[in-house]
């Protein structure tokens, strides 16, 4: 027969300063745990919604991101004319050719930091329907001027609505704030391609993004771009291609996060079997009357499981209650992989809600394990002596 | 004297939770001065920079290169002792992951401008010699087993193709807080071959390195550079090292500020274990208290008894922590020297580590001791039973 769950609540209850203690040891591992998971997820998810499926990124074979790739304007009209590329309302075709390049901005608070500047064309507006304006309007193409993502308008000193900026002898104002959601966009500053090209002296595009008219036509456009022998150029969907960016910074996080809570959940789970053994040691009595009783072994290995899987929860649950309030935090960095400034946000998935609850129930148990094996190994009559 | 006989006799009294608590704070000991020798590794190339050399970039960004010209114009300003200059080249070795920092340098003037970086006369005449030649630190040249005359090929991310080298020597650190993982080869071969593939980014160099005569010219050349090039295509930013190099920790602030808290957050965990079990002694101990107050020993010092108690187990911990910390460290830069080419444990980590096993032992003991003060003679004898 099993002894009552009951009986081991009211344990951890009636020696609540202990039970309090251990506890918030076990949160704030599981806090640390689930709160490196959401730093990865979130950088994650933000790179990921910044592409979409049927659109292709095209660039330079052998470089890691725009900024790094240079396309040819000849180049980049053979790749305009392919037959994948879907054609728009206006019989135009959807396709866009951009550059980028990094500008180094003075950060609220202190410090410079590398923002990233796209010229874009009429057609990039339509490929990236996550943007939205909020304030202002758009640039006239053929001027000087410039609309920001809201992350860099809240991040970055000077870039307000009707803010000027000076690069390339001349100077651009910002016309428009936009609103790309939870995407890099937020983080980059538009403006009209040529007018960019030509202020930063550069006669090569960056990249070229085009929608395709058909999601299945990706691989012969890949096919045609990568075997035409006038062009050196890679193709990736864009999806693909901002997952691609995102994996080393993600792995550093997830490496350091995890090593780290190793470490910490050692110092957890002492903090459980100290509680355990005590637990143990001031019951001893009782354990011997419960064996006398004619509970078996593993009734009274079950009950001191319990008690300590019970500690994981409460440790597992409380950590995550004070996790979930980091999802109201953005954080701003920059991305080792392009150099560029990124924002996103803590972001609390399922996955991670379970994977912390069994992480912290883990702690519970193997904290408990030791204590529970002797509780159940008692012998009746010296336990009973003992009480 | 008998007051730390009774205070070890207690700490110890009952050994399987002192030994688990010792090791607790062991480990986060450990573990804090593993986290705050990151966040030293960090700032070493901040540590390493000197305030006498000057930097000069872009003003718009790194990204942006500055025409081969400018050196002579450099050269002419008062104050200017040497300049050289390079370009980061950015290649890969083989694979993404197999990061290291690669640079195209003017090589007689850069060794003369970091004498830090040791080349033994042969090896540097060797490398001077061979437009082709590289030269890689200890540290990366043991990493990838390279000898010298091996031909090494890196694939070019932002200089399209593929780029021979052939080891022609390998630099030692002046000291140990030098990069030994650094991978320099001559501007010119990287020039010579931009003129014949892309003629367009030719004669670029993506930053001016200038020693200056005294240290306190520094901040004077810095802005007669600048000065000089302003309202040009390709205008300056030049600073001292030192901030060129903080500025780049400045980008991943984010990082080391999450670090740091995470630091602290070990300390609060095992603030948490280690108070659970000063609660656990004091309420065993309870009847010995009310006996002591019985004997007339007043409140304070039987709070002196368990602040002593708790300081004698944290300290106990935080020293197998400490001394357990070195070793640690060294396994730690030998599977991480691709992230930190510097790792080493300082003086102040390991004050920091004391100062944190204080207060731990302070605040673990507040709570019970309050407890012990209050309890009344009479309730604490009954609890003898």
């Amino acid at each position: 027969m099993a002894i009552p769950l009951f009986y081991s609540m009211r344990n951890l209850w009636k020696r609540r300063l202990t039970t309090i203690l251990t506890v918030s040891g076990m949160a704030l591992v599981v806090f640390v745990f689930a709160a490196v998971l959401m730093m990865a997820a979130g950088l994650q998810k933000t790179l990921v919604e910044t592409g979409s499926d049927d659109n292709v990124v095209v660039f330079r074979k052998g470089s890691t991101s725009e900024v790094m790739s240079g396309i040819e304007r000849g180049q980049a009209s053979i790749v305009e004319m392919l037959p994948q590329v879907a054609i728009g309302g206006e019989g135009r075709r959807l396709l866009a050719k951009e550059v980028v390049v990094l500008i180094a901005l003075p950060k609220r608070g202190a410090g410079n930091s590398n923002v990233v500047v796209r010229g874009v064309q009429e057609a990039s507006i339509p490929l990236r329907p996550q943007v939205k304006l909020v304030a202002g309007r758009l640039f006239r193409m053929g001027s000087s001027e410039i609309i920001v993502g809201n992350s860099i308008a809240k991040g970055f000193k000077g870039v307000g609505l009707q803010g000027t900026l000076s690069w390339g002898m001349r100077r651009w104002t910002v016309v428009g704030i936009f609103d790309a959601g939870n995407t890099g966009f937020s983080s980059e500053i538009w403006g009209d391609v040529d007018q960019v090209m030509q202020a930063f002296r550069r006669p090569v595009y960056s990249s070229l993004i085009f929608k395709l008219n058909n999601p299945a036509a990706f691989p012969a456009a890949k096919t045609a771009i990568e075997t035409d022998p006038r062009l050196t150029l890679e193709a990736k969907r864009e999806t693909r291609y901002y997952l691609d960016q995102s994996e080393m910074m993600a792995k550093f996080l997830r490496i350091l996060g995890l090593s780290l809570t190793v470490i910490f959940s050692i110092g957890a789970i002492i903090g459980a079997m100290i509680t355990m053994y005590s637990a143990v040691a001031n019951r001893i009595g009782e354990i011997g009357t419960m064996r006398a009783l004619g509970f078996r072994r593993r009734s009274i290995l079950a009950a001191f499981l319990a008690e300590s899987l019970l500690l994981g929860a409460l440790g597992g649950l409380a950590g995550l209650f004070c996790a979930s309030f980091m999802q109201l935090i953005t954080v701003s960095t920059v991305n080792f992989q392009t150099f560029s400034e990124l924002a996103f946000k803590f972001t609390l998935t399922g996955r991670i809600v379970l994977q912390a609850m069994a992480f912290s129930l883990v702690m519970g148990l193997i904290g408990g394990m030791l204590p529970a094996l002797r509780a159940s190994r008692m012998k009746i009559v010296e336990a009973l002596r003992a009480a | 004297m008998l007051q730390l006989k009774i205070l070890f006799r207690n700490a110890f009294h009952n050994k399987l939770r002192s030994g688990l608590t010792i090791l607790g704070i062991t480990v986060a000991v450990l573990a804090f001065g593993l986290l705050r020798t990151v966040i030293g590794a960090w700032y070493s190339g901040v540590e390493a920079a000197s305030a006498s050399r000057l930097v000069t970039r872009n003003a718009i960004s790194i990204i942006f290169p500055l025409p081969i010209a400018y050196a002579e114009k450099i050269r002419q300003i008062e104050g200017v002792k040497l300049v050289s200059w390079g370009n980061w080249f950015g290649g890969i070795y083989i694979d993404e992951k197999n990061f290291f920092p690669n640079f195209c340098v003017e090589p007689r003037t850069y060794m003369a401008v970091y004498p830090e970086f040791v080349l033994s006369p042969p090896e540097k005449k060797a490398f001077l010699a061979d437009r082709k030649g590289f030269v890689a630190g200890r540290k990366l040249a043991a990493r990838y087993h390279w000898k010298i005359g091996d031909t090494v090929t890196l694939r070019g991310t932002i200089f399209p193709g593929n780029w021979d080298f052939v080891l022609r020597g390998v630099y030692r650190g002046r000291d140990e807080t030098i990069d030994e993982t650094q991978f320099l080869f001559h501007w010119d071969y990287l020039n010579e071959t931009m003129k014949r593939v892309s003629p367009r980014r030719a004669d670029q160099v993506g930053f001016y390195m200038i020693a200056v005569s005294r240290p306190d010219l520094a901040p004077d050349v810095a802005l007669s550079v600048d000065r000089t090039f302003k309202n040009s295509l390709a205008e300056t930013l030049t600073e001292t090292e030192k901030a060129f190099n903080q500025g780049f920790i400045a980008m991943s602030g984010a990082i080391v500020t999450a670090i740091q808290m995470v630091s602290f957050v070990v300390i609060l965990i095992i603030m948490a274990v280690v108070a659970n079990t000063m609660a656990m002694t004091t309420r065993e101990r309870i009847g010995d208290y009310a006996i002591m107050k019985t004997l007339g020993f007043g409140g304070g010092s039987i709070a002196v008894m368990i602040f002593g108690e708790s300081l004698v187990i944290a300290l106990t911990g935080c020293f197998a922590g400490m001394i357990l910390t070195f070793p640690a460290a060294r396994a730690f830069s030998q599977t991480l020297s691709t992230y930190f080419p510097i790792f080493i444990v300082s003086a102040q980590t390991l004050w920091l580590d004391l100062l944190a096993a204080l207060l731990i032992a302070f605040f673990a003991a507040i709570i019970p001791a309050r407890r012990a003060i209050r309890v009344g003679i009479a309730e604490g004898l009954r609890r003898l039973g």
